[in-house]
This record gives C-alpha cells, sequence and structure tokens, in this order.
C-alpha cells in the first residue's frame, strides 16, 4: 500500500513535463505549418517538393543555413575535443601535484563558469582585436590579407568557456580515483604513458565523457560568446537563427530547429550508451 | 646463506611537509638491511614506524634522500618502478576494476611482452595456484575480500619477480581468514622459492611467518633475527615490549661479573638477571622477564625467589595470568598453563606466594 502514490504527485509531475516539453512540440509542429506566417497553425503544409517536409527541403537550398550549421558543428566538435583533452590534463595535474599558486589556478579554473557570459565575450572581443591589431601591424598586413575574427577566434573561445566544465566533471571522477591502481600497473611494468592509456584513462573514462558531452552542448547553443567573437564566415546557427528572426519566422526556422533538437537527442544518447560502457 | 635478494644501505628517507617547506620528517632513517634469497622477511612496528616507506623505496615509488638501494647486488638509483624486478601486493589490492581477473592477472606479462599464446596458460596456472581456477571472466568488484586479495597475489607471482613485495595483504581480511591465507602465504613462499618483503604490524603474523624479522620503530630498525632471537633475546625495551608479553621490573646494577649482573630492586630485593653490555654499577635499568617464564610456588630451586601477594586471577583456558605484587611493591604478570587433567588454580586471590624464575630468563635492558 506504501507504494501508491499521491494522485497529486502523478499530476504534479506531468505539469512538469508539459512546462518542459510544451514549447518544443509546439515548435516541432510549426515546421509542419502551411502558412508562412509562423504566428497561427493553419494546416499541415502539403506542398511540392517534399509534401509534408516541405520546409526541411526549403532547408537544404538555403546555402546560408547549411553554411551555418556546418560552422556549428565544425566549431563544436574541434573545441569540444581540445577542450576535453586540456581539461583532462588539467585536471590530472591539480590532482596529482602540489605547486605554488595551486589554489590560485583552482579558483582562477572556475572564474568563466561564474563571470557573465556577455563579460567574456567583450573581454575575448577586446583580447583578440589587440592580438590582431598588433600582428597585422608588425607583419605589415593589408587587405585580405590582415588576420581578423573567424572559425579560429570562435573556436579559441569556446575552447576557454568549456575547459572549466570538462575539469570540472573529471576531477569529481578522479575524487574516488585509488593511486595505488596506477602504482600497480608501474609495478607491473608499465610505463606512465601506457600506465595512462590502459588504466587511468578507461578508470576515468565517464568523467571525461560527460565533460566532453557538456562542451559539445555548451558549444552547440552558445551565443553571446560567439556573437562578441565570431567574423565573416564563421557565422553559427544560433547567430543565424537570430538574425532571421530580426526578419520573418518562416516554419524553415522550425525546420532547422527540429533538425537540431534530434542531433542533440542523438549526441546525448551515444554519450550515454558510452558512458554506460566506460563504466 | 644465499646471495643477497635486496640490501639497503644506511637509506633514509625525508618527506618534506610540501605545505611548509621548513618541517621535515625522517620516515625512515638510516636504515641498513640484507635480505638474503628465497628468504621471507617480515618488517614489523608500529604505525608510522616507515614499514612502508622502505617497502616502496625498494619497489621505486619514492626514492631515497640518501642511501642506496641493492636489488640483486645491482644499485637502484633513480630506477623507475616498472624497470625493477620487484611485484608488489599492495595493501588495498589495487586490482584494476575495469579489468577482468583474467585481464588483471595477464597484465604484467602483456607489459614484459610475453607471446599472447604462452600468457593463457601462465594465467591460468597463477589462478590455479591461488585457488581461484576459472574465476578469470569475473570482474574483481564481483569477488570478496579474500579472493581478491589472492588475485592480488596471482597478478604479482604470474610475472616471477625476483622478489616480492607485501604491504600489509592480510589487513582488510577477518581473522579467520587471515589465519588460512597466513599458512597459505607461506606454503606458496616455500612452493615458488621467491623471496618475500613482508610488512605487518601484527607480531603474531611476523613470527609464525618469518624467517627473519627487523623490527623497527621510528623509522630505525631496532632488531634484526629469526622469531625465536626476536622473542627471546629482544636488544631493547621497544622489541621486548612491542614482540609479546613483558615484565619490566625496574632496578639499579650492583654488581656484574661477565654475562651476569646481580640487580637491586625497591624493598631491598635482588634479581639475578643476564646482562649482554657491560654497565656500571649504580645505573637505573629495567628487568625483564616475560610472564610464562616465572613459577608459582614451584618446587624446584631457582635463582630468583621473590613472595608475593596474588592481586588478580584471569583464568584464559590454556592459561591462567596471576597478577602477583612482590615484597617491594613491584606488580607482575605470570602465566601458568594448565597442562594437567582437571588443572585448578595453583592460588587464591590474597594468597601469598612464591614466585621464582632462573637467571637465564630475565634479562638486563637499558633503552
Ligand atoms: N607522502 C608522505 N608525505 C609526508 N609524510 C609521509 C608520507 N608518507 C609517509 N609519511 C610519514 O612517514 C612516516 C612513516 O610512514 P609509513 O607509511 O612508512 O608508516 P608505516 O610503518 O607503513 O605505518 P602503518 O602501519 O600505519 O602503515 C609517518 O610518520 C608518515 O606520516
Ligand atoms: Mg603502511
Amino acid at each position: 500500500m506504501s507504494n501508491r502514490r499521491s494522485p497529486w504527485l502523478t499530476l504534479f509531475t506531468f505539469g512538469v513535463y508539459i512546462f518542459l516539453y510544451a514549447p518544443i512540440v509546439v515548435l516541432i509542429l510549426f515546421a509542419f505549418n502551411s502558412s508562412r506566417q509562423n504566428v497561427v497553425f493553419e494546416s499541415v503544409v502539403n506542398k511540392e517538393p517534399c509534401g509534408v517536409f516541405y520546409w526541411f527541403c526549403a532547408l537544404t537550398n538555403n546555402s546560408d543555413a547549411i553554411d551555418a550549421a556546418g560552422n556549428t558543428l565544425t566549431i563544436a566538435i574541434t573545441s569540444t575535443i581540445l577542450s576535453t583533452i586540456i581539461g583532462t590534463m588539467a585536471a590530472l595535474g591539480l590532482q596529482r601535484y602540489t605547486f605554488r599558486l595551486k589554489s590560485f589556478s583552482e579558483v582562477s579554473l572556475y572564474i568563466p563558469i561564474v563571470i557573465p557570459e556577455i563579460v567574456m565575450g567583450i573581454s575575448l572581443l577586446v583580447l583578440f582585436n589587440g592580438i590582431f591589431n598588433g600582428l597585422n601591424n608588425a607583419m605589415q598586413l593589408a587587405g585580405d590579407q590582415r588576420l581578423g575574427l573567424g572559425l579560429g577566434t570562435v573556436i579559441v573561445s569556446h575552447i576557454a568557456f568549456s575547459v572549466p566544465f570538462v575539469v570540472l566533471t573529471v576531477r569529481a571522477r578522479l575524487h574516488s580515483f585509488d593511486k595505488s591502481v596506477e602504482e600497480a600497473a608501474m609495478d607491473l611494468g608499465a610505463n606512465e604513458w601506457t600506465t595512462f592509456r590502459r588504466v587511468t584513462l578507461p578508470m576515468i573514462m565517464p568523467g571525461v565523457l560527460s565533460g566532453a558531452m557538456l562542451a559539445f552542448t555548451l558549444s552547440l547553443d552558445d551565443f553571446i560568446i560567439t556573437f562578441f567573437t565570431n567574423g565573416p564566415g564563421s557565422t553559427t546557427l544560433p547567430i543565424y537563427v537570430y538574425g532571421l528572426l530580426r526578419r520573418t519566422i518562416t516554419p524553415e526556422v522550425n525546420a532547422l530547429s527540429t533538425v537540431w533538437i534530434m542531433v542533440v537527442l542523438i549526441a546525448l544518447i551515444v554519450s550515454r550508451r558510452l558512458q554506460r560502457r566506460a563504466a | 646463506m644465499g646471495e643477497l635478494a635486496v640490501e639497503l644501505r644506511d637509506v633514509v628517507k625525508e618527506f618534506s611537509d610540501s605545505e611548509q617547506i621548513r618541517e621535515v620528517v625522517a620516515a625512515v632513517n638510516h636504515v641498513s638491511l640484507q635480505i638474503h634469497d628465497g628468504e621471507f622477511f617480515s618488517l614489523l612496528g608500529p604505525s608510522g614506524c616507515g614499514k612502508t616507506t622502505s617497502l616502496r623505496m625498494i619497489a621505486g615509488f619514492e626514492l631515497p634522500t640518501s642511501g642506496d638501494v641493492l636489488i640483486q647486488g645491482k644499485p637502484m638509483g633513480r630506477t623507475p618502478p616498472f624497470q625493477r624486478p620487484v611485484n608488489t601486493v599492495f595493501q588495498n589490492y589495487a586490482l584494476f576494476p575495469h579489468m577482468t581477473i583474467g585481464q588483471n592477472v595477464a597484465f604484467g606479462l602483456e607489459m614484459k611482452g610475453v607471446p599472447k599464446a604462452e600468457i593463457g596458460p601462465r594465467v591460468q596456472e597463477a589462478l590455479a595456484m591461488v585457488r581461484l581456477p576459472g574465476y578469470d571472466k569475473r570482474k574483481p568488484r564481483q569477488l570478496s575480500g579474500g579472493q581478491q586479495q589472492r588475485v592480488a597475489l596471482a597478478r604479482a607471482l604470474v610475472n616471477r619477480p625476483a622478489v616480492l613485495l607485501l604491504d600489509e595483504p592480510l589487513g582488510a581480511l577477518d581473522l579467520k581468514l587471515r589465519k588460512e591465507m597466513q599458512l597459505e602465504l607461506k606454503t606458496l613462499q616455500r612452493e615458488v622459492g621467491i623471496t618475500f618483503i613482508y610488512v605487518t604490524h601484527d607480531q603474531e603474523e611476523a613470527l609464525t611467518m618469518s624467517d627473519r624479522i627487523a623490527v623497527m620503530n621510528r623509522g630505525k630498525v631496532l632488531q634484526v633475527g629469526n622469531s625465536s632471537d626476536i622473542y627471546e633475546t629482544p636488544n631493547c625495551r621497544f622489541v621486548a615490549d612491542f614482540i609479546g608479553e613483558m615484565n619490566f621490573i625496574k632496578g639499579i646494577i650492583q654488581a656484574q661479573a661477565g654475562r651476569s649482573a646481580t640487580v637491586g630492586l625497591d624493598g631491598g630485593l635482588t634479581v639475578h638477571a643476564r646482562c649482554e653490555q657491560s654497565i656500571a654499577a649504580g645505573t637505573e635499568i629495567s628487568v625483564a622477564v616475560r610472564p610464562e617464564k616465572m613459577n608459582i610456588d614451584s618446587s624446584a630451586k631457582m635463582d630468583n625467589e621473590f613472595q608475593g601477594r596474588v592481586v588478580s586471577i584471569v583464568y584464559i583456558g590454556t592459561d591462567t595470568h596471576y597478577g602477583i605484587r612482590l615484597a617491594g611493591d613491584q606488580l607482575v604478570r605470570v602465566r601458568e598453563q594448565n597442562n594437567t587433567p582437571g588443572s585448578r588454580p595453583l592460588a587464591s586471590e590474597g594468597a601469598e606466594v612464591k614466585v621464582s624464575f632462573a637467571a637465564e630468563a630475565a634479562r638486563v635492558l637499558t633503552a
């Protein structure tokens, strides 16, 4: 009998789920709207080409959207790989060694998490502009040769805000890590690199994977920092959609968002699979 | 005596407390040891005396601050752990949790580049040796503590190291299992003939298993010898006190002739005892006598005989322990074996008794 839950609890749970998912359902629904004006749902679109999936097909002809999607993925994948490597190494270093300014470096790592994104965006912009100005002047570059904001600066910025999250998740995993297991590997003849590859890394893999997943999703949907640090040819999906919103919202945007949600969902499922295998 | 398997030459290990660089702790303080090939050698001492640190310096996890570690006659210098011909069984087993038992045991062989075809049979052989055949597909967390312990042993032994280092390998097991494993370990060591260096703070464990024991305290080795040397002829008060039970009777040297000394006790009593070093008359010393080497109301004539009053009796089955206050107010403990059918206590509480022991059974200890 004690297993009977209160009906209110069930109701409340449903309420929370509706609150969370109703917007997403509506968003997906409007991707099938027949009206260009994305305010009321007229009827399910059924136009050539592609019938019901008219807006999805329209998307494939939209080179701006495809470029933006490509940029977003390039940036997300590159920054995820790099920030996972850097973050994992930092976490291991912080765990293993004591050095001067250790607590300072620990605290400073977490600053990007707590400072407002807009502040970080502005400071990165100032930094990049300073560097590029200096370099352009020093190397006397002109016109097209001049270095400036682009994919590179966005990737560097994304790495900057992702690394602390990776460090955080990997350190949580390292907290329960028994150093004598590494010693056992060395004792059995494994050098430092083999020990890391065969023992340390597999043992912290779940932490590394969730760190990577965090970095990936943070990068995918980052708007503010990307807004400040992107340049010609490095427009990402959030920036592109924001640009569209200022003009007209067509169901194309909804179709785009639907695809986007699917990608994130797949990434989530894959990472959970990997994590379960690693644990 | 065979070749030396491991030698420590005047080894010192100081840890500088990283927070306050000024504070320097000598965990191991000028230790020299010679451990022979095929020997079961124990490092015995209380918590924090430097046993683990000594072992870790042999394994290569720590480098000595000064002094040398030699393995099979070769100075180890800064040789990393993975290049030393020793293997370690860790106190908490330190099995690789993400690998199966088979992969755990195969790890060392793989690292050595043993051909694949040879690894399988050797892993099976090692698991059979520790009585865990057929467990190779399991994960460490699916085994009990005692089984994990044996896997750790198999993982180390499969490499056929010159020396096996064991850091309190039975510490986490319950008493019964510990006793079983003690016997197993000792048998195994005889069979494989590998030198064992065994760290323990359990004196009984050390006494029953070891060929020789080094008793350590505060980073120093106080005495090295076989079990009976250590028990019968402790060379200092710490060893006498740490191993087994001991009566210490305070006194002053009155006279010494060769190895026998006459010691004056409170209350005008004198005791005849063995004395290994020459000590000036008038020096304050302790006379150490084991409780089981004292007798109550014995008819045999002994070198030392005292009157005393029984103040406590504890019956523990095999023995009865008597607390007896001597005429000079010294409290001694006497242990009598209950070795006759239907043994009854030799005296009752409050009774006046005669306590006697041989001069050979009493030792003069300074420190
Ligand atoms: N990494 C370290 N840093 C600082 N001090 C240390 C370190 N390792 C050991 N010590 C100190 O060295 C001394 C000896 O330690 P060790 O671990 O060798 O003792 P032990 O004899 O193995 O004790 P136990 O029976 O408790 O395991 C202790 O006082 C300990 O605090
Ligand atoms: Mg220890």
